[in-house]
């Protein structure tokens, strides 16, 4: 079922494809109470890439995200982090792991009885980090989503997109191996939804950060693809016509099923029914 | 199809026991590894401590109080009015102050636990925690139990002690009756069995009410109602078990330590 890419118009792959990948998933099924929530699923992501997971609301996006870093166990299947097999692995030895990682939840999941700079600042506080150089990285996580600030403000001071802005500076300010954002759009308007994409773009081509962002929002997708962040302009600007960015790539799900794994080239391109009634 | 019913029902109860067993083993094995969060102990024994010292000495003094008045005006129909300060001294000592204090702790404890724990599984807080990398048994779970458990066992002491004042109260100032001889008898004739069974029960009931209000919010599912069931789960159960653990530990006790 799965559309395998035809051609790379785009010019040659990623350099870092040889490199082990920061996840790998094989065969990953997982069901609750009822039908399977995702089937046989199988894919990877590289050193540097961003994967975009598309996908209509209830296809299983969320709960594959969640696998990812063991916040969910597959009933079959292997998923290697980093190298490693979480799939059977111990809560207590997926902590150190999840630490490398960062993860932006869907409405944020912020603490709500504390402030900004301790929720920013999580991590480091249970670390025991000084206190001077928490509030300094936290000031610094805070200025890369503009919010510098809301500091000393509680979550409920905060709009929705002021919140996702909070939650991605948590999420970067460990300096993670591997992002995960969980529909960080979802419920913005469209300006607000730009601003956090552009985000998303400063952290993958700034940092080069490996990334899995899960949307259902085309538009959002397609501007992470066909933009770059300009480091000197201090934001995002468009490539030039017909170059997308190639480490940029798309997966798409349809009831817990992979069905399309490739570049923007060939998801454009793709006869498969469900993807075309998708984009159109 | 009822047979089935029952089944599931039969089910469901081995699975949650099964759970809780498991999920309260995690909670006090925790405290023997780290890390462990003791600033996190301490703000819950000010919480469960602290916040619940008003209603446990009102329901300890008011309890004492209708303690006197029923038991003198019965005593009095044996002309033994004069042993009202034993009676209220060790009812409330050994069983009234421990049972009654538990179970006013438990509705406002275990419910701000369990709608507590239970708004942050469904806002993802607690995902988000785990994504932190770290664990919520450990931060959230273990400190609340401890802190119940040992805090539950001062409140005790607290209410028996306002218990056997409100005696007093009654005794002297509604049945005009002499205060050093009340106090005298309270004193006299407490056993140090009736103190340990008064000071063991407590912990029981500690552990039940900080295990099950965490369980409870920490499995909540289905939204905001899920978090009102949670909440109306936590307190029937701990306040039931509560009342249920008092009567194997009275018999246990009455066992260990035989009335002279």
């Amino acid at each position: 079922m799965m559309d395998t890419p035809a051609s790379a118009p785009q010019g040659p792959g990623p350099t870092q494809a040889a490199a082990p990948p920061v996840v790998a998933f094989q065969n990953v099924s997982i069901r609750f109470d009822g039908p399977p929530v995702l089937q046989d699923v199988t894919f990877s992501i590289a050193p540097q890439e961003t994967r975009i997971l598309l996908g209509p609301a209830g296809v299983g996006k969320s709960v594959l995200l969640k696998l990812i870093n063991g916040l969910l166990r597959p009933d079959q299947g292997s998923i290697l982090l980093f190298g490693q097999e979480i799939a059977t692995m111990s809560e207590e030895r997926l902590f150190p792991l999840r630490t490398r990682t960062g993860m932006v939840f869907q409405e944020g999941a912020l603490f709500d009885s504390l402030t900004v700079r301790d929720n920013v600042a999580y991590q480091l506080i249970q670390e025991l980090v000084p206190d001077d150089e928490i509030d300094a990285r936290v000031h610094q996580a805070l200025k890369f989503v503009e919010l510098d600030q809301t500091f000393g403000f509680f979550p409920g001071d905060l709009s929705g997109g002021m919140r996702r802005r909070v939650a991605i500076a948590r999420a970067l300010i460990h300096q993670p191996e591997l992002i995960l954002y969980d529909s960080p759009t979802g419920g913005l308007d469209p300006i607000t939804s730009t601003t956090i994409i552009e985000l998303v773009m400063k952290q993958r081509d700034v940092y080069r950060t490996p990334s899995i962002l899960v949307t259902h929002r085309l538009q959002d997708a397609f501007t992470l693809c066909t933009h770059r962040f300009d480091s000197e302009q201090g934001h995002m600007v468009s490539l030039p016509k017909g170059e997308t960015d190639l480490n940029t790539t798309f997966l798409m799900l349809e009831e817990g099923r992979l069905i399309f794994d490739g570049s923007i080239h060939d998801l454009i391109h793709t006869e498969n029914k469900f993807v075309r009634e998708f984009l159109e | 199809m009822a047979l089935e019913a029952i089944e599931r029902v039969a089910k469901n109860i081995v699975l949650t026991v099964q759970d809780y067993s498991l999920f309260a083993y995690r909670a006090v094995m925790n405290l023997f590894h780290p890390p462990r969060y003791w600033t996190d102990f301490l703000i819950q024994s000010n919480i469960i401590g602290v916040g619940s010292t008003a209603i446990v000495l009102l329901s300890g003094f008011f309890t004492g109080g209708v303690l006197a008045l029923q038991s003198a005006a019965t005593l009095s129909q044996f002309g033994a009015s004069a042993i009202t300060g034993r009676f209220v001294s060790t009812t409330m000592i050994r069983e009234l102050g421990p049972v009654l204090t538990g179970i006013m702790v438990a509705g406002r404890n275990a419910s701000s636990m369990a709608s507590e724990l239970g708004s942050m599984v469904v806002t993802e807080q607690i995902d988000a925690m785990r994504a932190l990398g770290v664990d919520p048994m450990r931060k959230l779970v273990t400190p609340r139990l401890f802190a119940c458990i040992s805090m539950l066992f001062f409140l005790t002491i607290l209410a028996d002690a306002f218990g056997i004042a409100g005696g007093g109260f009654v005794t002297v100032v509604m049945n005009h009756q002499n205060g050093t001889q009340y106090f005298s008898m309270a004193w006299e004739h407490l056993r140090y069995p009736d103190i340990i069974q008064g000071l063991v029960k407590p912990l029981f009931s500690g552990f039940l009410i900080a295990s099950i209000g965490c369980f409870y919010g920490m499995k909540t599912t289905g939204g905001t109602e899920g978090v009102g069931r949670s909440t109306i789960d936590a307190v029937v159960f701990s306040s039931v078990l509560i009342i249920f653990c008092d009567f194997l530990l009275t018999q246990v006790l009455l066992t260990v330590f035989p009335p002279i």
